[in-house]
């Protein structure tokens, strides 16, 4: 649970940071640093480890032919040279690696994100529209009724790296051969054809056969051939068989639709929703990624289907993260008392004890509390000789996320209050305890104050990861249970687990839905941390 | 972008080629970087083996270098989807017919022409298991189902009935022999795929079918009358009733607890049968038994199949070695060395049969079945409709919960 934190989003400026800014920023650019052997060595290999992904980062662009991103590789690239290898801006030496990280692995996929939540992107609408079109087309492709199936060579006249590709066909049913191109089919003089043992030609007048590894080198060209007949044309099953087909739908870029060749129906490109529908309503498959602008924001707010569930998921939300951290830090402060007494013999001893639930990987620990939870199976039950339908009640399987999430976040909770513990005085509870202060009071008054100090940013952080902390719900609980009436959305979900089931479970998987639910998740993250940060510089001044 | 104009302009040629309007189709492109070609095959990581002992004559027969990708089963499809739309996809993959939807939904998979002698070598529940709006979409290599895995020491006669099945089971609880009367496994968020064949013994359906025998998405038949009387039977079974149903029994603990000896029955497929021999079970194989006044217990079949991906770089190998390569009996036998179920291939099948009874068992269960729904709506089902399903054995109102998981699968559909 909060382990993960503390590598996360622990580092917003400390409580008060914005009044200790002038450690930084001095006049640190006018210190000329002096030059070493090794120093330069370094700093020529990063350089040319720089260049080197440069280059490499280079040619999918190039071949992609995305100009803007080959830009801004390029204005980063000389960006990067020019501040290394001149001797000035040496702040922005040190600013320059951790805001190149921060743009490429925080705000872009941030960004991404949002954008993607303007769109439809999911199942079936995934490519563009030409991708769609080949697909349709594609997927029609019959084979024509009662025509013949033919065995297959591969030919060339002339190279066969680079000569014109022709099939070489045979029906086995009549012995009859043919040289097929893109011009059409022309029957072969028979007496002059070697046929092999499995019915395909060998050799015949005019052409090379290609060997397997020469056919498989023109695989494109041999997929893209069609040889043209009456019916149809002649298409390549791999590459040694062959059929003659025919395409039942066809794009016709005139009317941008879709157009049954033997029906007459067609469907029309429907640019709102990206797809190809026919008058009567009837919608092909794949369709295409088009923007729907705030549909699927406001989506979340007025289908009553979505945001029924949202706003009951949103208050388990803010309760399971409050629960969490509160009822963790409860028992770990409690832990952590009770070892600073001097008088406890084995403290080391319990110390590692109580750490051992953080030491253990959470997602076996989950798995194996899952179990525990079960009705006949569970050890819990079993132990108390119970029958309690854990997993199955709304308020018990609540209760039990809370209690193993607990369980998981109190070592941390008692790791840090240990570690803030050491770095308050003894003097001042003393001095309290002279004043008359009783142990409980002591602490509520004196202790605790100067704890809450140090620990506020790391309980918002261990917040804002519990009210993600998606783990817990899915391994544990799996979101359930569900209530018959909303299948969709369990009486344990949190929003991100809801969100995980919209984006990759039930009908298929709506990123452009799923990215701006997500998108609200931030935003309530971003909004509740940032006024408890606020709440807590405002503490700070009051104990000051 | 270059890329993608080029395979419009290719699509459009081949449709003006095929349709015979143009006598000028635009020129095929060339490649000049497919010399050399490669396959790339995704597949799970047991079958990967068995197709690397075949690397060598493949290769030399295809003329390509075969590259075999090793993917945990569970992300392949969607892993898949995702490689495909980037254009970093494989040309071949192996999964489930029952993908086929959602696959074709996103354009990631082309159909595979099947000769006539190629289609009879497969048993009719294998096509009809592949087949997707009248298009054959990959070569199925094997078959699974679920049938009933018994133990003969603690029972040795195979019921004829769901009822007998229960009062054996509640003999043997009576008498301290087994803990559980049965075990199927539902868990906590149900299992339409283990309880589909006591859900069609009771008469009920998922989705209706059209005149032409394909599925009917538009009829949706989780809340019909049939369907709930379906339920009303299976509550019967679950914790309110007889209790030989149950929400603790889950996917984690059904083949456990059986191996255990704490049930005399197990609603399980293929995959269980190794756990069941390691443990020294002595067992049979029936088919799922129906309910006493029921209709036939039916078992969704699933097809294990080779996919040709659409936007491989080497389709027309692809193609060759899917449609035409896959046939073997020799790989197919190969296949189901590496993991024991039923080869698809009837010439296969009959090969490894007399050696491994219980294919033959499954077989049979088989022939009860039907294939699982391969359209994209059934994607829909298992979320609502495993939730009423676990409710309903938990005790709740059969009613109620068919008439929201309904609602909530048709709402998905539109």
């Amino acid at each position: 649970m909060a382990r993960e934190s503390l590598a996360g989003p622990v580092t917003p400026a400390p409580p008060g940071g914005g009044r200790r800014r002038r450690r930084g920023g001095g006049d640190l650019s006018r210190v000329e640093a002096p030059v070493t052997a090794t120093g330069l060595a370094a700093k020529a290999l990063l350089l040319g480890v720089v260049a080197a992904l440069a280059i490499w980062a280079a040619f999918p662009l190039i071949e992609a032919r995305s100009w803007i991103g080959l830009s801004i590789l390029a204005v980063t690239t000389v960006g990067i040279f020019y501040l290394y290898l001149s001797r000035r801006h040496i702040p922005a030496k040190y600013l320059l690696p951790g805001t190149l990280f921060l743009i490429a692995f925080q705000l872009f996929p941030v960004l991404y994100t949002a954008s993607t939540a303007f769109t439809n992107f999911g199942d079936g609408h995934r490519g563009s529209q030409d991708e769609a079109i080949v697909s349709i087309q594609t997927a029609s492709v019959r084979q024509v009724p009662g025509s013949a199936e033919y065995a297959l060579s591969i030919a060339t006249t002339g190279d066969p790296a680079s000569g014109q590709l022709s099939f070489l066909v045979r029906d086995p049913a009549t012995g009859e051969v043919f040289a097929g191109d893109q011009d059409g089919l022309s029957p072969l003089p028979a007496d002059q054809v070697s046929v092999g043992l499995d019915g395909r030609i060998t050799e015949a007048p005019g052409y090379t056969v290609l060997n397997a590894g020469q056919a498989s080198a023109r695989s494109h060209e041999i997929t893209n051939l069609a040889v043209p007949t009456d019916q149809g044309a002649i298409l390549a099953s791999g590459l040694s068989r062959a059929y003659e087909g025919r395409a039942q739908r066809a794009y016709e870029a005139a009317c941008d639709c879709v157009v049954d060749t033997d029906t007459g129906q067609r469907w029309y490109a429907d640019q709102e929703r990206g797809s190809f529908v026919s008058e009567d309503g009837d919608r092909l498959v794949p369709g295409w990624r088009v923007n729907v602008g705030f549909d699927n924001f406001t989506r979340v707010l007025t289908d009553p289907r979505v945001s029924g569930p949202f706003l009951e998921t949103l208050v388990w939300n803010f309760a399971f993260a409050f629960g969490s951290v509160a009822f963790s830090f409860a028992l770990g402060v409690f832990f952590a008392l009770a070892l600073q007494h001097e008088r406890l013999r084995g403290r080391a001893l319990y110390r590692v004890l109580l750490v051992l639930p953080y030491a253990m990987p959470a997602f076996a620990m989950l798995l194996v509390w899952r179990d525990m939870f079960n009705t006949d199976f569970g050890l819990i039950n079993r132990l108390f000789g119970w029958s309690v339908d854990w997993m199955g009640g709304e308020w018990t399987a609540r209760g039990s996320l809370l209690l193993v999430n607990t369980w998981l976040g109190y070592p941390y909770m008692f790791l840090i209050t240990t570690g803030a513990l050491q770095s308050i005085p003894k003097e001042l509870t003393e001095a309290a305890r002279i004043d008359g202060a009783g142990p409980w009071h002591a602490f509520r008054r004196v202790t605790l104050p100067l704890l809450m100090v140090a620990l506020t940013p790391l309980l918002i952080a261990s917040f804002a990861f519990n009210f993600n902390n998606f783990n817990a719900v899915y391994l544990v609980s799996g979101g359930g249970p569900f209530p018959p009436d909303s299948p969709l959305a369990g009486a344990t979900d949190l929003l991100i687990t809801y969100t995980y089931r919209l984006a990759f479970g039930g009908a298929g998987a709506q990123y452009g839905f799923a990215a701006a639910i997500s998108v609200y998740i931030f935003l309530i993250v971003a909004v509740v941390s940032a006024i408890a940060f606020r709440r807590t510089r405002a503490q700070e001044e009051v104990w000051r | 972008m270059r890329t993608r104009h080029a395979a419009v302009a290719t699509g459009v040629a081949l449709v003006l080629a095929v349709t015979a309007c143009s006598s000028d189709p635009a020129d095929p492109t060339t490649d000049a970087d497919t010399t050399g070609g490669e396959l790339v095959i995704w597949v799970d990581p047991n079958r990967a083996g068995v197709l690397a002992q075949f690397q060598d004559q493949i290769e030399a027969d295809l003329g390509v270098s075969l590259v075999i990708e090793e993917h945990p089963p569970d992300d392949l499809q969607s892993t898949f989807v995702t490689a495909s739309q980037q254009g970093a996809g494989p040309d071949v993959t192996v999964g489930a017919h029952d993908w086929i939807g959602n696959l074709v939904r996103n354009g990631t998979v082309d159909p595979v022409q099947l000769s006539d002698p190629a289609l009879a070598e497969f048993p009719e529940v294998a096509i009809e298991a592949v087949t997707f709006e009248g298009q054959t979409y990959g070569v199925p290599y094997a078959l699974e189902n679920l049938a009933l895995i018994r133990n003969t020491e603690l029972a040795p006669d195979a019921p004829a009935t769901i009822e007998e099945l229960v009062e054996t089971g509640q003999q043997l609880q009576d008498s301290g022999d087994a803990s559980e009367i049965m075990c199927l496994q539902v868990g906590d968020q149900g299992d339409t795929y283990h309880i589909y064949p006591l859900f069609t013994s009771g008469g009920g359906y998922l989705f209706g079918t059209t005149a032409d025998g394909t599925w009917d998405p538009s009829d949706l038949g989780v809340d019909s009358d049939a369907s709930k009387a379906a339920f009303e039977q299976i509550r019967e079974l679950g914790e309110a009733g007889v209790g030989a149903l149950k929400r603790s029994i889950s996917g984690d603990n059904a083949i456990p607890t059986f191996t255990d000896g704490d049930c005399a029955f197990l609603v399980s497929g293929p995959w269980a049968v190794n756990d069941v021999k390691e443990a020294g079970i002595e067992y049979d194989i029936t088919p799922v038994p129906p309910f006493e006044a029921g209709d036939t217990a039916e078992p969704f079949v699933g097809a294990q199949t080779f996919f040709v991906a659409s936007r491989g770089e080497n389709k027309a190998v692809a193609q060759e070695f899917v449609a035409n390569y896959l046939t073997s009996t020799e790989l197919a036998v190969a296949l189901y060395e590496a993991e024991p179920r039923p080869p698809a291939l009837t010439s296969a099948l009959e090969q490894v049969q007399s050696a491994d009874p219980d294919l033959a068992k499954f077989i049979e269960a088989a022939e009860y079945g039907s294939p699982m729904p391969s359209i994209p709506e059934m994607a829909a089902i298992w979320g609502p409709f495993g939730t009423a399903q676990a409710a309903i054995i938990g005790g709740a109102d059969v009613d109620e919960a068919l008439d929201a998981a309904a609602q909530a699968i048709a709402e998905q559909i539109d």
